[in-house]
């Protein structure tokens, strides 16, 4: 039964990376819901992360041929109830006298933040699970959205186990 | 001690074992091609008609040998010349490092003369590959592309060298050895147990063994488990020439155009241990139906292969070599008379339909028009004056199947085809790769359209005088296609016709070879002993049929079911 995964993988940060990693992925077929990539506490090490929608068989497969690929290093799926995954959403609404106060109260109650205001727009900074930034995003909708950006997940397990290579 | 970048390159290649490379010289690799001249007594290059062809030499001599074959060529058209070779190699898994200059680092990324992005264009045919721009990491790079090349599941290897990382100076530390392959983690013994007690308890085992055999070096491993086990067994297109063809449970190549009695074992099995393939789509025909009938005990180096195509009930990742020592070791000696009774019915009734097929053939062609021989008759007449240690290699079509079905193979890394990409044009690059490696008398079977793709290597096999016999089973059609048109496109011959002019024979003589042609089992018999008689290329272009079939055929998608044994 498809299901949505998440991934974490250290790679080496060397020029290219990136394209091999998500080449895999369109090459053989399978979709990508977002992928991120940044640096590490560890030089030279970067993580991507990756979430997909797929059953047991095709996260199997993409977990083998991401560990084929030689300038990754470390794969791993990240239980998701053991994992605190958050993405960051920065959106721009239009700024009217009739919707700013609701806008605002949306605001509060979602623990976003104004990042920007100006007579026409203002810009919220919103960080969450991807399902709490989607409710947001819905209910900005009737205000008028007229840019947003969203960074894609990270992801990191809860407690002591740490996504660690032995480069270096 | 301070070497140029391009002498760099040429000392690692040396320190790596590297003592030929096949290439093309173009702007950007002049300075890679002047330190190769310098050091041409311990390095030989051979100098081919085409990118391609190269690509395709490396290929051969990597195949007929398991060392690592290397290939050099220029930036932008060099480079993308060696994509199908490469290509070809990846998919059946032959270690090759190809070296290609490209445009100083300067130059990059501003579409310069001949400037291609040959690392983002190869990057899916590519085990690995690397661009260098800096000549400190140079050495290391070279090393490194040799040590992925042939570690695990050996495959092609790119470095791309900019022309100033070539001319750039740079202390050079000199390296002893050459790279060595990354060991590869032995399987788990408690897997290796498992896999006994499934073999122990199966009353219809089947071996089916590709490729992995021969790059494992576990021939005689497989014979030593087989002959224990009492487990009758047939191979992949990758897998022919790991086992003699005359070994007595060995039922040759199973897949779409594969042995009957192979194919129909393997689905009367109730266990199929299968060594070192991947159950390509030609293998298995529908992946569904496929494995109904059956258990599956899957043993590969590579775990990316192992549950892709096919779910196993015991997937176990490792060397074939060691994992099948110790399930030699471990499994309980055993005898399968019924088994064995069940197949030798199958094998009778294999050679039944061949013997119909035949007749068919020849009383078809008795009643056409002009005198024209078979693949039979081609095959036999080749298999019965090559030496044993010949190397027998192929293009890609009818002849290919053919060759695959019926010659008879003694030794391993004798027969060298493109299986995977089924790269047409394969083929004398390939033969001109295995002569130059083994120095044994090569066989290239191929067909009018094969040939004709890269018959200009036939320069470079006269210059090298190699005792390359080349076997054209030339019937002026593509005759796979036309095959497939003939069965199931209403004989809509669309773009299959070649009816050309070309004369193979002087083609041959144009370029300094010999060539004779061949209507008959006699001539070709005399020019079969004038090729073994003189040295150097030798060229035969047998006359043949349009219509001769490849039998039998399983269709696409098809299942053991649907086998078809002859056309009306």
């Amino acid at each position: 039964m498809a299901k949505q995964y998440v991934i974490g993988v250290l790679v080496a940060n060397i020029s290219g990376v990136l394209s091999r990693v998500s080449g895999m992925f369109t090459r053989r077929g399978f979709n990508i819901d977002c992928l991120t990539v940044g640096e590490t506490e560890t030089a030279g090490v970067s993580r991507i992360t990756v979430a997909f929608h797929g059953d047991e068989d095709i996260k199997e497969r993409i977990v083998t041929q991401l560990e084929k690929l030689h300038d990754v290093k470390e794969v791993e799926v990240l239980d998701q109830h053991e994992t605190v995954i958050r993405e960051l959403l920065l959106i721009k609404i239009r700024n009217t006298a009739e919707n700013r106060q609701d806008i605002m109260t949306a605001v509060e109650i979602f623990r976003s933040k104004i990042v920007d205001y100006s007579n026409s727009a203002l810009v919220c900074e919103l960080t969450g699970e991807t399902s709490k930034i989607d409710a947001f995003i819905d209910l900005m909708k009737p205000y008028g959205i007229m840019e947003m950006c969203r960074t894609g997940i990270v992801a990191v397990e809860r407690g002591e186990n740490c996504l660690k290579t032995d480069m270096n | 001690m301070k070497l140029s970048g391009a002498k760099i390159v040429v000392e690692t290649l040396l320190e790596q074992g590297c003592d030929t490379l096949f290439g093309y010289p173009g702007g950007q690799v002049i300075d890679l091609f002047d330190a190769l001249y310098l050091k041409r007594k311990q390095i030989r290059h051979i100098l081919t008609a085409h990118e391609q062809g190269a690509a395709h030499a490396a290929d051969g001599y990597a195949r007929a040998t398991g060392k690592v074959g290397v290939v050099i060529a220029t930036s932008g058209p060099g480079a993308t010349n060696l994509i199908t070779g490469i290509a070809a190699a990846y998919l059946d898994s032959v270690p090759v490092v190809a070296i290609t200059g490209n445009v100083p680092c300067s130059q990059i990324g501003r579409d310069s003369f001949q400037e291609v992005d040959i690392v983002g264009v190869s990057m899916p045919v590519t085990k690995h590959n690397f661009i260098v721009k800096d000549v400190s990491e140079l050495a290391d790079t070279v090393r490194e592309a040799f040590r992925i090349a042939k570690s695990g599941r050996p495959g092609p290897v790119l470095v791309d060298i900019p022309k100033d990382v070539q001319t750039a100076l740079c202390d050079f530390t000199p390296c002893s050895e050459p790279a060595a392959a990354e060991p590869v983690k032995a399987a788990s013994e408690h897997r290796i147990q498992r896999a006994a007690a499934l073999i122990d308890a199966a009353e219809r085992p089947y071996i089916y063994f590709g490729g992995g055999i021969i790059a494992s070096n576990a021939s005689a491993e497989l014979l030593a488990f087989a002959e224990k086990t009492d487990t009758p067994m047939g191979c992949s297109l990758m897998g022919l020439s790991a086992v003699p063809s005359s070994y007595p449970g060995f039922l040759g190549m199973q897949g779409m155009h594969g042995h009957f009695a192979a194919t129909a074992a393997e689905d009367a099995a109730d266990l199929v241990i299968a060594l070192g393939v991947r159950f390509s789509d030609r293998a298995t025909g529908q992946q569904e139906r496929f494995s109904q009938n059956f258990n599956i005990l899957h043993i590969d180096i590579d775990g990316a292969e192992l549950n892709k195509n096919i779910r196993a009930q015991l997937a176990i990742r490792g060397d074939l070599r060691d994992a099948l020592r110790r399930l030699t070791a471990a499994v309980q000696p055993a005898k399968h008379p019924e088994w064995r009774k069940r197949i030798a019915a199958m094998q009778a009734d294999e050679a039944r339909r061949t013997a119909q097929s035949h007749q068919l053939l020849t009383e078809h062609l008795s009643a056409g028009r002009q005198s024209v021989l078979t693949h039979f008759a081609v095959i036999d007449a080749v298999s019965s004056s090559a030496p044993d240690d010949a190397v027998i290699v192929t293009d890609v079509g009818q002849h290919q199947m053919w060759t695959a079905q019926r010659y008879p193979l003694k030794k391993p890394r004798t027969f060298l085809t493109s299986g995977g990409l089924g790269a047409m044009g394969y083929g004398l690059g390939a033969a001109i790769g295995a002569w130059t490696a083994t120095g044994k008398p090569v066989f290239l079977f191929t067909g009018d359209g094969g040939f004709g793709m890269n018959l200009t290597e036939l320069a470079t096999a006269v210059s090298l005088h190699a005792n390359i016999t080349v076997i054209i089973m030339n019937n002026g059609v593509l005759g796979m296609v036309r095959q497939w048109q003939r069965m199931f496109f209403r004989k809509r011959y669309s773009g299959t016709t070649l009816n050309r002019k070309t004369d193979f024979v002087r083609v041959a003589e144009a370029f300094g070879a010999k060539g004779l042609r061949a209507a008959d089992a006699e001539t070709l018999q005399k020019a079969l002993r004038k090729a073994a008689a003189q040295s150097g290329p030798f060229v035969i272009d047998c006359i043949m049929d349009p219509d001769e079939p490849v039998l039998p055929m399983r269709p696409p998608g098809g299942s053991v079911d649907d086998i078809i044994t002859e056309i009306k």
